[in-house]
């Protein structure tokens, strides 16, 4: 049997967890993989730094489409720096199968994607004056 | 003569065939097998064609006997590598029956072709308002440089559209002619769909509207005969690598007068005739667009795969890739139940299927069929506005060349059935 597609793989393909758009998301982003067409949507509501709820659209291979939903029910709860902190071989391990060098991008779109939501709502926090607070409505669509 | 015999395809005199199974031992390649044992099903031609023996022998023979650089040495070996070098234009020129060598530029690739042609062309000839007239069915290769010619120029890009069964809109591309542009560029035939485009007459149509044709050979001259001069073609670009060349080599060609008129597009050695501290004379063509040093045993190597080619015949080789993508057009609805072809029909199509299994992205598919030594591509094979047009995230790809044999086709079709089989379980 294939390695890469073991069952719990296309289980997380057919019935991803988190799949969904989120009401108020404090932090979103698209991101993609131009070179499979792979597409995400991650939407987060971060509150008193924690990662309270997070959903994600998108399509893509069954790869990227498992890591996105192992990914999202991990960091559900975190703290923003404990999602920050994730490494790629964080990610890796989570997905739990061997991936080949030229399905990386692949299996780390997910990964990237909240990265990259984190940051533009880190980014947006400091424009609008430092105020850390982490009231929900502060972080606003720019 | 027995000694005719010891390169290239053997003794095909009046090829109208050709036979796919004895020239698979021409490529060395095709006696490998995987990591599971498998042995290699290439089914990706069209990103880059395998090498015979021939080739890699003409490449070795040049590093090991003659290494040298071309037109500067006063010794034997480099006289032999100059001569060796000159010899491949002759080839090129008469694989593509151009009218003389000197009008074949070498290049690194069909891309480096294009680029040249539109920055040393282009830059000179578009300008404010001008039309270039393209199709949905370019390669980013044949699309890019000529967004970036416009936008610096102040030009306008016009596209062909497609049909649903990815033929050229040619009653639109009649229209899109009133605009009077200053060059028409297109693929003669799409790596996606695979589609053979009608170009002798949309050559015929656009000189009439008083534009000028640039024709994107990447896949055609590896796979059906070209005749530029019958075509009226005023530039025509391809790869060496798709033509069972080694990668590194390809060429441009064009008329006389148009390589003589266009300035240089790098300038170093080679290309000068004269230089003085402020100004310099450019040397003559094709030398005026080959500056510094080529890639001399590339370029050797597709002179060897334009004798291997010109040795099969290029009807032969058109025969056979057509009946492979008849045979693959019948059996995979047949044996893969749901797939989704994209492209024309036989008649028109040159050896490239592409398709897609409902609900399984083409990477899955892809990795799957590697298991078995099937080798497809899964992407947007650089077309990523074709694949918009048919709103596809991307596509699988399998395609041919001359040694493809139909059981490779069976054995994709097994494949595939495999793959729906783990995705369904
Ligand atoms: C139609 C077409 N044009 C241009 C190119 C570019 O070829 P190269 O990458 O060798 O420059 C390709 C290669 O994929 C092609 O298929």
């Amino acid at each position: 049997m294939d390695d890469l597609y073991r069952d719990y793989i296309l289980e997380h393909y057919r019935h991803p967890h988190n799949f969904g758009v989120l009401e108020a998301p404090t932090a979103s982003y698209e991101g993609s993989n131009p070179l499979c067409g792979d597409r995400i949507t991650m939407m987060l509501r971060v509150e008193d730094g924690v990662v309270r709820e997070v959903a994600f659209t998108g399509r893509g291979c069954a790869i990227s489409q498992a890591s996105a939903s192992l990914l999202t029910d991990e960091i559900k709860g975190k703290t923003v720096e404990e999602v920050e902190a994730m490494t790629p071989d964080d990610v890796l391990e989570l997905i739990g199968i061997e991936i080949s060098p030229a399905r990386l991008k692949c299996a780390l779109l997910s990964l990237d994607t909240v990265a990259h939501a984190l940051a533009d709502e880190a980014a947006e926090k400091a424009e609008s004056g430092g105020s850390v607070s982490a009231s929900a409505s502060g972080a606003g669509q720019g | 003569m027995a000694d005719l015999a010891t390169t290239g395809p053997t003794s095909q005199a009046a090829p109208a065939r050709l036979d796919p199974y004895s020239l698979r031992k021409d490529f060395p390649i095709l006696a490998t097998s995987n990591r599971f044992g498998k042995p290699l099903v290439y089914l990706d031609s069209a990103a880059t064609s395998l090498k015979p023996l021939a080739v890699i022998e003409a490449v070795d023979g040049y590093n090991r006997e003659y290494s040298s650089n071309i037109h500067r040495g006063i010794y034997e070996i480099a006289e032999r590598a100059t001569e060796a070098y000159e010899a491949t234009r002759v080839k090129v020129a008469r694989l593509i029956n151009a009218p003389e060598p000197a009008e074949i530029v070498f290049v690194r690739n069909a891309t480096e072709a294009i680029n040249l042609v539109a920055y040393s062309w282009g830059r000179r000839n578009i300008g404010r308002g001008d039309t270039i007239v393209l199709t949905e069915m370019e390669h980013h290769a044949n699309l890019v440089p000529w967004q970036l010619v416009v936008q610096e120029m102040d030009g306008d890009l016009e596209f062909v559209p497609i049909t649903d069964d990815g033929i050229l809109r040619l009653e639109v591309y009649e229209v899109l002619l009133h605009l009077r542009p200053k060059l028409v560029a297109f693929t003669q035939v799409s790596n996606m769909l695979g589609t053979i485009n009608p170009v002798r007459e949309m050559v015929e149509m656009a000189h009439a509207a008083g534009a000028l044709v640039l024709i994107d050979g990447a896949q055609a001259v590896p796979h059906v005969p070209v005749d530029v001069q019958e075509l009226g073609a005023d530039f025509y670009v391809f790869s060496g690598h798709k033509m069972l060349g080694p990668t590194g080599s390809g060429a441009l060609w064009a008329r006389r007068e148009l390589l003589e008129a266009m300035p240089p597009f790098m300038a170093g050695g080679d290309m000068i005739r004269e230089v003085h501290l402020r100004r310099s004379e450019w040397n003559e063509i094709p030398y005026k667009f080959e500056a510094g040093t080529p890639d001399i045993a590339a370029q050797i190597g597709m002179g060897a795969a334009a004798d291997y080619l010109m040795g099969l015949g290029m009807e032969a080789v058109r025969a056979h890739e057509q009946e492979l993508a008849r045979y693959a057009l019948e059996v995979l609805p047949r044996e893969v139940p749901g797939i989704e072809l994209y492209g024309p029909a036989a008649e028109l199509r040159g050896g490239v299927v592409s398709f897609n299994l409902p609900g399984i992205h083409p990477h899955d598919v892809a990795q799957i069929l590697d298991r078995s030594g099937i080798c497809v591509r899964a992407g947007h094979h650089c077309t990523m506005p074709l694949h918009e047009r048919f709103d596809l995230a991307a596509t699988a790809r399998a395609s041919f060349n001359v040694y493809t044999v139909p059981e490779e086709i069976d054995a994709l079709a097994v494949g595939l059935r495999e793959v729906a089989r783990i995705f369904d379980r």
